[in-house]
């Protein structure tokens, strides 16, 4: 009973010890995280988040105020990497939006007018004045702001096709609950 | 030969009587061959073919692309339909560029490169034939043999393996291979030996094929370098790594190659493709493929043109007796699902199953209860269970940590699991969804560098045109002063 | 035809299954049961009969209040064993309300309260008899000597009803079990041999003694592991280092004082050790999944046993020792691992090491 008390004791002394110094070590100065966070995010101050830009959305984040998975551009590799950073855990479920999209030029509709050209952030779209633009797919980031200003609605966001190179198998679904 | 120990494995019930004793026969030649342009680890080749084309038997339709590929000879001569997308032998049921070719009944030979003899030649050549020749692992693995070959340049390789365990259930046709073209292999394999510069060949087969066993055995004779030697019956003694360490007592460290020490391992039939590339100049254009299963009327071994439709193989086998719940390319355990009947033969098709339910006897999921089978059964010293939990919850670095990726899929935990557990598909979709990951990451990486570029290039111009119209206002007040 | 978009490999499967696993162990304990109940009479197959009622009452309950589907986890089996198994660590003459609250506790709150099957933390059917043990001491301590059916001294089947509903004569028919009899004459300062004059080691080992039911037929328990250890139901490393570590510990303290600790034998045949081993320190939900885990478990049940009942207030330690490794079977599962391959233990990748 005694050594019962005793090691009880002990092991509660040792944990406290090391929670103390662990909070001493690891306390973070003022708020560096929120420049860290939003330096985790694309960049492209498209404000599918609802904010105005990364900048407000990266404070949200921080304060708790917005989910990890605010940010539809970034997409999964995103909302892990804040999650992360965050402490917080992220579930993405059968979530499907995080599923990687690209926009995609109805070149029948599209006028050459240069407008979605000037608004991409990562200079995905190529064309020039009076020719039909093109979306190069590999840099698009699906932040949507070439369909927005799009003046003929010729751009739409399309879900990135699997290829047999990125195909994977799906989680198995249980039949039985456990 | 003293064997060492190898962990785990688990002993399945290897139904190869249905095709052991069938004898290769050669399928008639089909209306339409589907010649896919990716039939190998590596980039998709590239057509040199356009559609309305004619070529001859053993032509080149489509050549490699960059160092990991390997070109697309065609299977017979006839014309090009066209080149389309068809369904890949694949789960996923995708389409894949394929070249359709419409045999014309003469079966008439391109002229082909000049036989080798590859005892006198510079060793560096016969790599370079294996290449032209479009030669992969037949075993399923589908890598480009040539770059294999070439590994006794980076790697000092002192042993060369031939793999003809043949673990998986089903599968007979490298023991077919083995008996009725013994010679052929043994000759592909010296010459194996002789692209790699190694003096010790060791052909392993699996006890419970006797006769290839004794006609291996028989054939070699002669080679004092060429060791045959018989392997516990045991899945999965057929994989790649533990075979070597089974031989040799070497362990290839994770994430590194059997070449790291100093091991190659190649497969019967690859041995034999090797051997038709150097001795006859004729590319791969045909493999031996079990067709077996019990929903299959007549199970046979046949000698199939590669681009052949899988219907038409179940057609010569008398067709089905009652449907079946998969289709399979390779054996049951590492074998992959097809989307139906109508996808292609191709290099890496090592057999054809039609699996009846009672065969594949799936069951409904139950909870674990920890029985600890999967983790006596894994060879890789693996904890299956808790790999799956982790995944099922998302976890998937935790799963990294502890050996998602030192897994080799072979199935064994699956395979035990009283719980019926699917935990190989918890790994597939553990490792699809890290490297899905892994490209999301680099994507981004990537994203934020040309919107950094952009925001920089924005502010620029904002300058320039500021300081231009600063520059402009200046110019504009001192001619007023000027003027004044 | 079944999609085969969703399902991936293996697309063979051995033909094992839950139910065949539990119905192997029931068969494994089949023997010695049969044995017990001969040993014991009427009383005890009331007893054992009613245990299981109890049990699998309890468990259908939880699983509609669960919503499970009832035939497919009723037929699994694992509540039949559980309850098997709780019946067998009861004293065989314990009335009746002992066997149903212990089948209710070791079902509900041994197994439901954590989410069912495979999820429970801790052996259902030693929560169930250490619960008994702890709030009834008298009743769970209340042997009889061993009256084969049929015999003299037996009870009928109308005596056993009358027994199991309405209770016996303790101070007329009880008998203490060797190790509570040992430990009590050692406690009073008698001296070893004495302590365990009247003790046959053969008898302990037949199961012709008082004790619980599981806890005297030694020899046909040792049997029935050694089939499941053959059918690969269990491996080896439990029990060979559970007795191990006792048989050695009692050893090393019988040769240290040989007046004081009875040797390593006379551990491994009295009490459950045995059926500790083999049935319940094996369970396999609560144990750990891998071999060099189950090594340390096994190690530690035995350590543990031999310190209750060496110093501890009850002569029996078993459950206690079971409960207690259960809850360090998490932390076993997480650090002690097999080697990966390819990889260093610590899980560094190996060196490549070229042979000349
Ligand atoms: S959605 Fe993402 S990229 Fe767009 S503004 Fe919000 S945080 Fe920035
Ligand atoms: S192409 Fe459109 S959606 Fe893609 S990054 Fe550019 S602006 Fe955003
Ligand atoms: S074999 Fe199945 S039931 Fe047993 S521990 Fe592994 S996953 Fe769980
Ligand atoms: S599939 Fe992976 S985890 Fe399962 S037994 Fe094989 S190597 Fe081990």
């Amino acid at each position: 009973m005694l050594i019962a008390i005793g090691s009880l004791t002990l092991l509660g002394a040792l944990l406290g010890a090391v929670l103390g110094v662990a909070a001493r070590y690891l306390r973070v100065e003022g708020n560096p995280i929120e420049a860290e966070v939003e330096a985790l995010l694309p960049g492209s101050q498209c404000g599918q988040c609802g904010f105005a830009g990364c900048k407000p959305a990266a404070a949200a984040l921080v304060k708790g105020e917005a989910p990890p998975t605010l940010c539809p551009p970034g997409g999964r590799a995103v909302a892990m990497a804040i999650a992360e950073k965050l402490g917080v855990s992220v579930s993405f479920g059968d979530q499907e939006e995080l599923e990687p999209e690209v926009a995609f030029v109805n070149e029948d509709l599209c006028i050459g007018c240069t407008r979605c050209l000037k608004e991409c952030s990562t200079d995905a779209i190529v064309g020039a004045a009076k020719q039909i633009h093109t979306v190069i797919a590999e840099v698009c980031h699906a932040c949507g702001k070439c369909a927005k200003v799009c003046p003929t609605d010729c751009i739409e966001m399309r879900a990135v096709p699997a290829t047999l190179a990125t195909w994977h198998w799906k989680k198995p679904r249980v039949k039985v609950a456990s | 030969m003293k064997l060492f120990r190898i962990r785990g494995g688990i002993h399945p019930e290897y139904r190869k009587e249905m095709t052991a004793g069938k004898a290769i026969e050669p399928l008639p030649m089909p209306a339409l061959l589907h010649l896919p342009l990716q039939q190998h680890i590596g980039a998709p080749a590239v057509p040199v073919v356009a559609a309305g084309d004619r070529v001859r038997k053993g032509q080149l339709l489509a050549r490699a692309r960059g160092e990991i590929s390997a070109p697309v000879h065609a299977s017979t001569s006839g014309r090009i339909v066209d080149i389309l997308p068809f369904a890949a032998p694949h789960p996923s049921g995708l389409a894949q560029p394929t070249i359709l070719l419409e045999p014309d009944g003469l079966d008439e030979w391109t002229d082909l490169p000049p036989p080798l003899d590859p005892f006198s030649v510079p060793r560096e050549e016969i790599a370079r034939r294996v290449a032209e020749c479009g030669v992969v692992g037949m075993g399923g693995g589908t890598f480009p043999s040539a770059v294999k070959l070439d590994l006794g340049r980076k790697f000092p390789i002192d042993v060369l393996v031939i793999n003809g365990a043949e673990c998986e259930p089903y599968l007979t046709c490298d023991d077919r291979l083995m008996r009725e073209c013994t010679a052929e292999v043994v000759d592909g394999v010296r010459i194996m030996a002789r692209a790699l510069g190694v003096e010790r060949i060791v052909i392993a087969i699996e006890k419970n094929k006797p006769e290839a066993l004794a006609a291996m055995a028989a054939e070699s004779a002669a080679f004092a370098e060429v060791e045959v030697v018989p392997l516990p019956t045991r899945y999965p003694m057929g994989s790649e790594r533990h075979l070597v360490t089974a031989l040799t007592g070497r362990e290839t460290p994770a994430r590194k190659l059997t070449a790291d020490i100093g091991v190659v391992v190649h497969n019967i039939a690859t041995a034999r493709a090797v051997h038709h590339a150097v001795r006859l100049g004729r590319p791969l254009i045909s493999r031996v493929v079990t067709v077996s299963g019990r929903a299959v009327r007549e199970q046979k071994n046949l000698d199939v043109r590669l681009g052949t439709l899988v219907s038409q193989l179940i057609e010569h086998c008398g067709g089905l007796v009652e449907p079946p719940v998969h289709y399979l390319s390779g054996g049951p355990m590492m074998g992959q699902a097809m989307p139906g009947r109508e996808v292609p033969v191709v290099k890496g098709t090592s057999g054809i199953l039609a699996l009846t339910a009672a065969e594949a006897h799936e069951r409904d999921t139950m909870p674990c209860i920890r029985c600890g089978s999967c983790v006596t059964a894994c060879p890789c010293g693996l904890v299956p269970v808790e790999m799956a939990q982790m995944i099922r919850h998302e976890k998937l670095d935790a799963a990294a940590r502890i050996g998602l990726l030192d897994c080799l899929n072979c199935g064994s935990c699956a395979y035990v699991c009283p719980a019926h557990i699917p935990l190989v598909q918890y790994f597939n979709y553990g490792k699809g969804r890290l490297a899905a990951l892994q490209r999301d990451r680099r994507k981004q990486e990537m994203t934020k560098r040309l919107a950094e570029q952009r925001a920089e290039r924005v502010e620029r111009l904002d300058r320039e045109r500021k300081a231009k119209m600063a520059a402009a206002k200046k110019a504009a007040a001192e001619k007023q002063e000027g003027g004044a | 035809m079944i999609s085969t978009h969703d399902i991936s490999g293996p697309y063979a499967h051995q033909k094992t299954s839950i139910r065949r696993t539990m119905a192997l162990v029931m068969v494994a304990l089949l023997p010695a049961t049969l044995f017990d109940l001969w040993v014991f009479g009427w009383p005890a197959i009331n007893l054992l009969v009613l245990t299981l009622a109890a049990s699998v009452a309890a468990e259908a309950g939880c699983l509609s209040l669960a919503g499970k589907r009832l035939p497919l986890f009723l037929g699994d089996g694992s509540v039949v064993l559980t309850g098997w198994l709780l019946a067998m660590s009861l004293p065989p003459w314990a009335p009746w309300w002992i066997a149903v609250l212990g089948g209710v506790v070791a079902v509900v709150l041994g197994k439901h309260v954590f989410g069912g099957l495979g999820q429970n933390v801790f052996n259902p059917a030693m929560v169930g008899r250490v619960a008994l043990l702890i709030s009834f001491p008298l009743p769970m301590t209340m042997y009889v000597a061993p009256r084969p059916l049929f015999g003299a001294g037996s009870p009928g089947f109308v005596e056993g009803l009358s027994i199991t509903f309405g209770g016996w004569d303790y101070d007329a028919l009880s008998a203490a079990s060797t190790l509570g009899h040992v430990k009590t004459e050692l406690a009073r300062g008698v001296a070893l041999d004495q302590a365990m004059g009247g003790t046959d080691l053969m008898a302990l080992v037949m199961g012709t003694v008082p004790g619980s039911m599981g806890e005297t037929s030694a020899a046909l328990l040792l049997l029935g592991g050694l089939f499941l250890i053959a059918r690969r139901v269990i491996s080896w490393h439990i029990p060979v280092s559970m007795l191990g570590a006792l048989f050695a510990l009692a050893t090393l303290m019988h040769w240290v004082d040989p007046a004081r600790f009875p040797g390593g034998f006379y551990h491994l045949v009295t009490g459950a050790a045995v059926l500790g081993a083999f049935f319940i320190a094996t369970d396999l939900v609560t144990s750990p999944v891998t071999p060099p885990g189950q090594l340390v478990y096994g190690a530690g049940i035995g350590i543990l046993t031999y310190v209750i009942r060496t110093w501890a207030g009850f002569p029996e330690g078993i459950a206690f020792a079971v409960l207690l490794m259960n809850a360090m079977t998490p932390l076993i599962d997480r650090w002690v691992r097999p080697r990966v391959y390819g990889r260093t233990l610590r899980g560094e990748p190996l060196q490549p090491r070229r042979k000349a």
